[in-house]
């Protein structure tokens, strides 16, 4: 009993509402697509179709089981250094890989990863003949790590710094080494968070399209994404390509119900509140440093590659340029309404199945308490192209298409952060009610005043945060543009791909410079909120 | 929370609140986007065409030929489009079978197509030869044959575009084709090995060749002419290859439902006519369909000119392409 009689019906109401404008808004686009059949009807569950999902899951998996591996390290390493010159900026970096099109990830990673790539060229210096070829699966795992590695390390780094500070004074007073430590306080900790961050890895990675296609080598690398797109396009056969994303989300739910399995119930510890030490933090700096240089490595040479393209660009041409202005200001006003549905939606996800652990809690809510989290995840799996091409159908009668480009990238924009932003509230906000809800109760401090001065100043930096992420998505995204194609909409990846189809490869490396800087300015918030917080004894 | 609720709709408002259009006779074409673009054909073909006619001409960009026709099956007979520009002769069976457009009745004389490409319901009004492009800096001896390229050092690597999401790739597939008939997938076969990898669209595959990962890719003819005129280096250069060439034919045709279609014609024998036609090969970097009105920039002349143009029908096309794509899926997938 957490909550008071009177916020229990407000949030109830708001997960009514977020359940029923996704599904409405996904269902409305699947009937019309559906009704949609003038296609040629191919048989859905070919041989093709089964090797291609087989693929998608095959490289889904190793993925998402490297990402994490190497999450862990990494965020063990960034939480027992609390305070290193980059630090925060290291912590900003791992957004920006979130807002490039993948077309412009690609192109870095060859930069270092390529026949003609760094990593070749000092593999013959040292005197070895045959280069890496990164084409083949290689290729699509290390683009899969280079974009979500960063971000799991960032989701594991935050729940390692939500430990209460008690803890790590407790363990070094008991002289607990490193093993110890690792085994009794960060692993349970980080075991909890896993499946979540694994479960949103995996639908990335299964949902990947140009990365698959560019550095697989073949089409031995196809994932479902590609044949939907294919059903889409040359085939047209709409309700293939619905029945297509129905099989992408079947196969993905089946896997990751298994992995929510080993999920486990969540155990909060109290807190005074006061700042974090790493009493281990000396021992360890030697070979957290080198963990931390790898990982910098790894994830800023790519990037520094698509920088040092795009400070090729004719600068003071493009500057000049009315039309990135314009897209500039579509992207940064779209992206920045996205987001903000998105943390509308989400809030009910995150707050409504807390209700569900009380007893008299009636089966609607403790349904709702299933069903809001669950969608809040498959939604990733849903195509954007096909809610796209379903919306389009939807709005024809109603005039001109491309009047309703804005609205409809928005909310499917909304819906792709999603489950960022559920990733990030999620177990901020779990914490943040045990160590608080029964106190706010017992004083009286309930509804508006609850949120205004116990739930907001303790949930601002989970909040910028997650609206950073989903940000950052939503201006990377190419998505439905292409479909509706109005005049005079552009965006900032919509322009960046019409120059880069015309042989102006320098602009668009330019313009994919201006993304990741937009990107990194997006991270600025949320990491100055991070130093308010912790005041100045370990800033 | 009230920003949170308040933006989304102020969105749906603004995108709701164009202004109306100004009453008088205009004339919409559905195209693709670099058509548009300000460094495109489009604007300085509409300024072209409204010095004409006294009216106003709309442009709808999607992302490619292909979007284009699926833009048109989703919107039906209630399209908003008098003339669709830009769609390639691959396409033009499954256009046809839509319904949706009507013969344009105008005489083909005066165009120069290759492969004697001739509709009465689609008319061109540029072409290109797909061609290998090499940079000419890494690769000293070029394939001079469809041939050489098959059997050529598998160490030597091409990017290409997968025919199931381009149309390039498309291109290439029935390029083969034409070249090796029944023998098509044991020459994939053989090519394979020298495959770097299949890219899902023709920007991906030339920014991997520009940026040197492969020294040749699967383009255009006409690719070298833009490196040279934009960018004054010869460094890229297209691979003649003796077989011949595959086209690729872009065409544009009238709709049913389209309002004013004396004006639509009137478009489409402007499209055939000097004035829209010397605006082409420096703004869409393809050949012309007809006569310009001076002759073409010197870069032109250097470029590769087949002696030989590959073109199967559309029928052909429609009714193979399946097959055909699978018969390469089972090649090229295989380990």
């Amino acid at each position: 009993m957490i909550f008071a009689r009177a916020e229990r019906r407000a949030l109830r109401a708001a997960g009514g509402i977020a359940l029923g404008f996704v599904l409405a808004f996904v269902g409305v686009a699947t009937v019309v697509l559906l009704s949609h059949a003038d296609g040629a009807g191919a048989p859905l569950l070919d041989a093709y179709t089964w090797r291609v999902a087989r693929f998608t899951l095959l490289q889904a998996t190793l993925s998402t089981v490297l990402s994490i591996l190497l999450a862990i390290p990494v965020a063990r390493a960034l939480a027992r250094q609390r305070a290193f010159p980059g630090r925060v900026w290291l912590l900003r970096l791992s957004a920006v890989p979130l807002g490039l099109p993948a077309l412009v990830a690609a192109l870095g990673i060859v930069e270092i990863w390529g026949r003609q790539g760094v990593v070749n060229d000092l593999l013959r210096l040292a005197g070895l003949a045959s280069p890496v070829s990164v084409y083949g699966l290689t290729g699509i795992l290390i683009a899969h790590v280079f974009f979500n590695m960063p971000l799991a390390a960032r989701l594991m780094l935050a729940a390692l710094d939500r430990i209460p500070a008690e803890y790590w004074l407790t363990a070094a007073n008991l002289g607990m080494g490193g093993g110890a430590t690792f085994r009794l306080i960060e692993w349970p900790v980080i075991r909890r968070v896993i499946p979540g961050i694994a479960g949103l890895v995996f639908m990335l990675c299964a949902a990947s399209f140009t990365i698959v296609l560019t550095l697989g080598g073949g089409p031995a690398a196809t994932t479902i994404e590609v044949a939907i797109y294919q059903a889409l396009r040359f085939d047209f056969d709409p309700p293939r390509a619905v029945l297509l994303a129905f099989l992408q989300i079947a196969v993905t739910a089946s896997l990751l119900s298994l992995g929510t399995l080993l999920g486990r119930p969540p155990e909060e510890g109290m807190t005074a509140g006061r700042a974090i030490r790493r009493f281990d933090g000396r021992r360890r700096r030697p070979a957290d440093a080198l963990v931390l240089v790898l990982f910098t490595l790894f994830t800023a040479a790519p990037l520094a590659a698509t920088v040092a393209s795009g400070l090729a660009a004719d600068f003071g041409r493009l500057a000049l340029d009315p039309l990135l202005h314009r897209a500039l200001v579509t992207s940064l006003a779209i992206s920045f309404s996205s987001a903000s549905l998105s943390l509308a939606i989400a809030l009910p996800i995150v707050l409504v199945p807390p209700l569900a652990g009380a007893a008299d809690s009636g089966t609607a809510t403790r349904l709702m308490a299933r069903a809001l989290p669950a969608m809040g995840s498959l939604i990733l799996l849903v195509p954007p192209v096909v809610v796209a091409t379903g919306w389009f159908l939807v709005l024809r009668p109603f005039g001109e298409t491309g009047r309703f480009a804005p609205a409809v990238i928005t909310v499917i924009n909304a819906m792709m952060a999603l489950p960022f932003v559920v990733r990030v509230l999620e177990p901020a906000y779990r914490t943040h009610l045990a160590r608080t809800a029964r106190l706010a109760l017992s004083l009286g401090v309930t509804g508006r005043h609850r949120l205004r001065w116990i739930d907001l100043p303790a949930l601002r930096k989970p909040f910028l945060t997650a609206f950073a992420f989903a940000m950052a998505l939503s201006l990377g995204d190419l998505g439905a543009v292409a479909i509706f194609g109005a005049e005079g909409f552009v965006t900032l990846p919509w322009l960046l791909f019409s120059r880069m189809a015309s042989y102006r490869t320098a602009d668009a490396a330019g313009i994919a410079l201006v993304l990741g800087v937009l990107c990194l300015l997006l991270t600025l918030p949320s990491t100055a909120a991070d130093r308010r917080r912790q005041g100045p004894a370990d800033a | 929370m009230r920003k949170t609720i308040v933006s989304p709709i102020a969105a749906l408002a603004a995108s709701l609140a164009l202004p109306a259009l100004a009453q008088e006779r205009t004339l919409t074409v559905y195209t693709y986007e670099s058509f548009v673009a300000d460094w495109g054909p489009g604007p300085k073909v509409a300024e072209a065409f409204e010095a004409t006619c006294a009216c106003k001409v709309t442009w709808v960009g999607v992302a490619d030929g292909v979007e284009l026709l699926t833009r048109l099956r989703l919107e039906g007979a209630g399209t908003r489009a008098d003339v669709v520009l830009g769609l390639d002769t691959n396409l033009i069976a499954e256009a046809k079978a839509t319904g949706l457009f009507e013969p344009h009745g105008l005489s083909p004389e005066g165009l120069t197509v290759p492969g004697g490409f001739s509709d009465d319901t689609f008319l061109p009004y540029d072409y290109g030869h797909f061609a290998v492009v090499y940079d000419s800096e890494t690769l000293k001896d070029p394939p001079a044959s469809m041939k050489e390229l098959v059997e050529g050092n598998p160490d030597e690597k091409i990017v290409i575009e997968d025919p199931r999401t381009s149309t390039p790739g498309l291109g290439l597939l029935l390029w083969v084709k034409s070249v090796y008939g029944d023998e098509a997938g044991a020459a994939w076969e053989k090519l394979k090995d020298r495959v770097l990898t299949v890219t899902p669209g023709w920007s991906e595959a030339y920014g991997l060749f520009t940026k040197g990962e492969a020294p040749m890719v699967l383009s255009y003819t006409t690719s070298p002419a833009y490196h040279m005129i934009a960018e004054n280096t010869e460094r890229y250069k297209a691979a003649a290859f003796a077989e011949g060439h595959y086209v690729q034919i872009e065409v544009a045709g009238l709709t049913k439902a389209g309002k004013d279609k004396a004006l639509a014609r009137d478009f489409l024998a402007f499209m055939t006519g000097p004035d829209f036609q010397s605006i082409i090969p420096e703004t869409n970097w393809m050949m012309p369909a007809a006569a310009t009105r001076d002759p073409l920039p010197e870069a032109f002349d250097r470029l590769v000119k087949p002696e030989k143009t590959f073109l199967y029908s559309p029928e052909a096309v429609a009714e193979n392409r399946k097959a055909w794509i699978d018969e390469w899926l089972s090649v090229m997938s295989a380990r």
